[in-house]
């Protein structure tokens, strides 16, 4: 049994609403796979679960609004049957009224072997220490599962929080202190810096959260408020549950928006000692080779320039590492791959930049489908909450709104931020002729205790360089 | 997609333009809209919702429409001269 | 500095020094049990006799107390005198003329008499020579205002440390840790006297700290070596001098790292590696990322059995194993 929680998908939020259920008890899902969309305040993300299973039963209805690390649904073991249809929900989650039968039935279902608990004393230790009853060998009289029994049983490791829950309501904050890991002095205080909530944090060894673990969560959650979305739009078909969002929410929701966008903003602003760079790019073989490529295509296969901007950035970022990552407790990490963030406007205001994973790896086609998917469910309210996690560098594109160019404000911990300006005609020298051409004002801006103006500048240059032969892209 | 026997009448082909912003901004007011209004500008079509503007339109009205006719949906009264084939003569 | 280096030992860093003393001032002299014509319990002071001769290198009576209070009124009196003790162990008998009168004897003057007196003494186990003469007192020492204790682990210090004793105005008592007089090694033809006020990083690292002195210095260099084989960058830092502690040097270490590994021959219980640990948590806790993990030998007097000696100290293993602990892994 595994259980799925509600995450933290950024440094502020404490607290989440279920707007929908992708899964239904007995569903088989695998690691990666979206389970519930959730209301984050900010944005509407699909979250994914992190084990494969079978769904055991949802614990939160739709309409819920829990604290970060509420368990929202059980696993069961890959390959086992469906168990019975759970019954609905309960409208707020509730302690399981005896999780010690939950504990001992369920498992039984799935494998066939129905294990023979008497002892209270052994259903107890069993969720003290996490212990899976029907995988427990009774020694005890016709097989009965002893004390002794579940204690051999036990891994090594104490109860990790995650498995807490299952016997305590998990549902308050209360309920959850007696299993809350440790957090180290130097982690709290990392994680005060860092604008992480300690509390919310995973421990790698399920005991204690060390600064390790606080960094790994401030990358993972890079401060979702640069991309702040607006209020995502109600489920379809969600009944209207005691706990739904109230109308006022989405003003309280905006506001929260604006808090978070001003304090990560400022904390961009305070720590990050940005230095800018310019360079106008010729975009005339760019596009050219790009409507030679859209002549035969379909509208809906098109490529637009953006496309092209981005696959030329992400080539760039890829040859000069040291823009693409994080700053993190005085150093620089490096980003595990070049995660493209996209700057996508949101009508009715806001903006988010979710990640094109490995976007250096992508065709120009594969680019642009990618931009194009993302940013259809950006405007959706679907995003997975691993693409608003931990995009490596963030492109902006806001010459599409019409500005010549944009000097962008870092997204901590990343360290670039590239802009693109809009595309305009301008007289330009060409061999020594003057000619009316595309141009874009590519600019750059990059924190200073990563890289050093030249790094920049030759990574501006890379781009540059790459547009003036498409084809390669 | 076959290249239509038929073009629009302009009262379709305006309804075929409102409906393909529709598509990307589906709370779009023409109301306040009239003809020469760029229609990109109004309803802050990037690149992307364009895309997906020109890809309704050509679906709604089977009009093929090419990328260098782009320039040529830039108002409801430039979107409808293009579509019921206006400047074509037809 | 010339690049001329020559091999020594840390017996015969430690003679030279005292031999370069003996010659750059005239005040200097040696005296302890069998320094003179045996040439010293551990061969420190071999050949020293012939050189210098009986006034300045003497052998004194087996009477720890006696002894040591008259290297002190020497060094009232205007001498510069280096008493040599056996071991630790024995140094207890001395104990009241060490602290009743070396260390207090300024403060009770009101700054009319300093002691200007080096103390050089054995310590530490690894030899099999049993509870007696095993065990690591130097912690003890530290606790006490009016000295300086200081604990040579490399051939540098053994060369160095001891001219800079002589020149501090205050009793400075010198541990020579046991296993460390036949460590050998080279070390520059020009090598001379060392700073006594600061400790130092013999390896530079990141994960974590691992602090010790003395005769573990080694085995701690070992373990952050095999801490390396496993990914894991230690820093080792030799506090070198125990009274006054550096606090800078292994606190500015801990502060980058964030987990420190104290290793200490001496007792866990009220101890040297005690004090190091309380000041990490006083002056570093917020930038704990572990607790303070130590090292210690256990609390049994030192056994005489091999087996049960390795036993007792503080082996690799165990640094090894303490290391990964601060991490939060298992070795």
């Amino acid at each position: 049994m595994s259980d799925f929680t509600m995450p933290s998908l950024g440094a502020d939020m404490e607290r989440g609403t279920v707007l929908e259920w992708l899964v239904a008890p007995g569903d088989v899902v695998h690691k990666g796979d979206p389970m519930a969309v959730v209301d984050t305040s900010k944005a509407a993300v699909e979250v994914e679960t992190f084990a494969d299973g079978v769904v055991v039963d949802l614990v939160v209805r739709v309409g819920s609004e829990v604290p970060v690390g509420t368990v929202l649904a059980h696993l069961g073991p890959v390959g086992a049957a469906a168990p019975a249809p759970a019954p609905e929900p309960a409208p707020e989650p509730e302690p399981t009224p005896e999780p010690a039968e939950v504990a001992a039935q369920e498992p039984a279902a799935t494998t066939g072997h129905q294990p023979v608990v008497h002892s209270p004393l052994a259903r107890r230790r069993a969720r003290e220490l996490g212990v899976d009853l029907a995988s427990v060998a009774g020694t005890g009289p016709g097989g009965e599962i002893t004390r002794e029994d579940v204690e051999a049983a036990a891994p090594a490791a104490p109860p990790t929080p995650s498995t807490v829950p299952e016997a305590a309501p998990a549902t308050t904050p209360a309920a959850r202190g007696a299993g809350r890991p440790r957090v180290t002095p130097y982690a709290r205080k990392l994680a005060r810096e860092m604008g992480v909530d300690p509390a919310a944090v995973t421990p790698h060894d399920g005991e204690t959260v060390r600064a390790s673990d606080v960094r790994a969560a401030a990358i993972a959650a890079p401060a979702p408020a640069a991309q702040a979305p607006p209020p995502p739009a109600p489920p379809p078909g969600a009944p209207p549950p005691t706990g739904a969002p109230r109308p006022t929410a989405a003003a309280t929701r905006a506001q929260t928006m604006r808090e978070t966008i001003a304090r990560l903003m400022a904390r961009s602003k305070r720590e990050i000692p940005h230095y800018y760079l310019t360079t106008t790019v010729d975009l005339t073989d760019a596009l050219a080779w790009m409507r030679e490529q859209n002549a035969g295509l379909p509208i809906a296969e098109r490529l637009v320039p953006a496309a092209l901007l981005l696959r030329a950035t992400a080539l760039a970022t890829a040859r000069h590492p040291a823009l693409n990552g994080f700053w993190v407790d005085d150093a620089f990490v490096p980003g595990s791959g070049v995660h493209l963030g996209v700057a996508v406007s949101l009508r009715g205001g806001g903006l988010v930049a979710p990640a094109i994973h490995d976007a250096d790896r992508l065709t120009v086609t594969e680019t642009m489908a990618a931009m194009r998917d993302l940013v259809t469910r950006a405007r959706a309210g679907r995003l997975r909450g691993s693409e608003m996690a931990d995009p490596t560098l963030t492109v902006t594109n806001l010459g599409e709104q019409g500005v010549e160019s944009v000097y962008g404000v870092i997204y901590p911990p990343q360290v670039a931020l590239v802009g693109f300006g809009r595309v305009v005609e301008r007289p330009w020298s060409v061999d020594g002729l003057l000619g009316v051409r595309p141009l874009t004002t590519l600019t750059l801006a990059a924190d200073h205790r990563a890289t050093d103006g030249f790094t920049g500048g030759r990574f501006l240059a890379t781009i540059d360089d790459l547009l003036q032969h498409p084809e390669e892209l | 997609m076959s290249t239509p026997t038929t073009r629009p009448t302009a009262d379709a082909a305006r309804e075929a333009v409102q409906a393909a912003v529709r598509h990307v901004v589906p709370d779009a007011d023409f109301d306040y809209v009239d003809d020469d209004t760029p229609l990109r500008g109004e309803f802050e079509l990037d690149s992307l919702d364009f895309l997906g503007f020109a890809e309704t339109l050509a679906s709604r009205t089977g009009v093929p429409i090419a990328e260098a006719d782009y320039p040529r949906l830039a108002t409801m009264a430039t979107c409808v001269a293009f579509l019921t084939g206006a400047r074509d003569g037809t | 500095m010339t690049a001329t280096m020559v091999k020594t030992t840390y017996r015969e860093a430690l003679r030279e020094a005292i031999r370069e003393a003996l010659q750059r001032d005239e005040r200097v002299f040696l005296m302890g049990e069998d320094v003179g014509a045996y040439g010293g319990c551990f061969g420190v002071s071999l050949g020293l006799l012939e050189d210098f001769g009986p006034e300045r290198i003497r052998d004194t009576p087996l009477s720890e107390s006696a002894f040591v209070g008259a290297g002190i009124g020497a060094a009232i009196g205007g001498l510069r005198p280096i008493v040599e003790v056996m071991t630790v162990n024995f140094s207890l008998l001395a104990l009241d003329q060490i602290m009743n009168t070396a260390a207090s004897l300024q403060h009770m003057s009101g700054g009319q008499y300093a002691v200007p007196l080096v103390i050089r003494m054995t310590t530490g186990a690894g030899r099999q020579l049993a509870a007696q003469h095993s065990h690591s007192l130097e912690g003890w020492y530290a606790h006490i205002p009016g000295l300086r204790i200081v604990t040579p682990a490399t051939l540098e210090d053994a060369r160095g440390m001891l001219w800079t004793a002589l020149e501090d105005p205050d009793p400075v008592l010198v541990f020579e840790h046991g296993s460390l007089y036949n460590l050998a090694g080279e070390i520059a033809a020009d090598a001379g006297p060392v700073d006594l006020d600061h400790a130092a990083v013999r390896r530079p690292g990141d994960d974590l700290t691992l602090i010790t002195y003395g005769g573990t210095l080694g085995r701690t260099l070992e373990a952050a070596e095999e801490l390396a084989g496993a990914g894991v960058s230690a820093e080792v830092v030799d506090l070198r001098t125990l009274r006054p502690l550096d606090d800078a040097t292994y606190l500015g270490s801990v502060t980058r790292t964030h987990r420190a590994v104290i290793v200490d021959e001496g007792w866990r219980s009220g101890s040297l590696s005690a004090e190091l640990s309380a000041r990490i948590t006083e002056q570093a806790f917020y930038d704990l990322d572990a607790p303070v993990e130590r090292v210690c030998t256990e609390e049994v007097p030192i056994p005489y059995a091999q087996h049960l000696e390795e036993e007792a100290l503080p082996q690799v293993r165990d640094i090894v194993a303490a290391a990964h602990r601060t991490l939060g892994e298992q070795p």
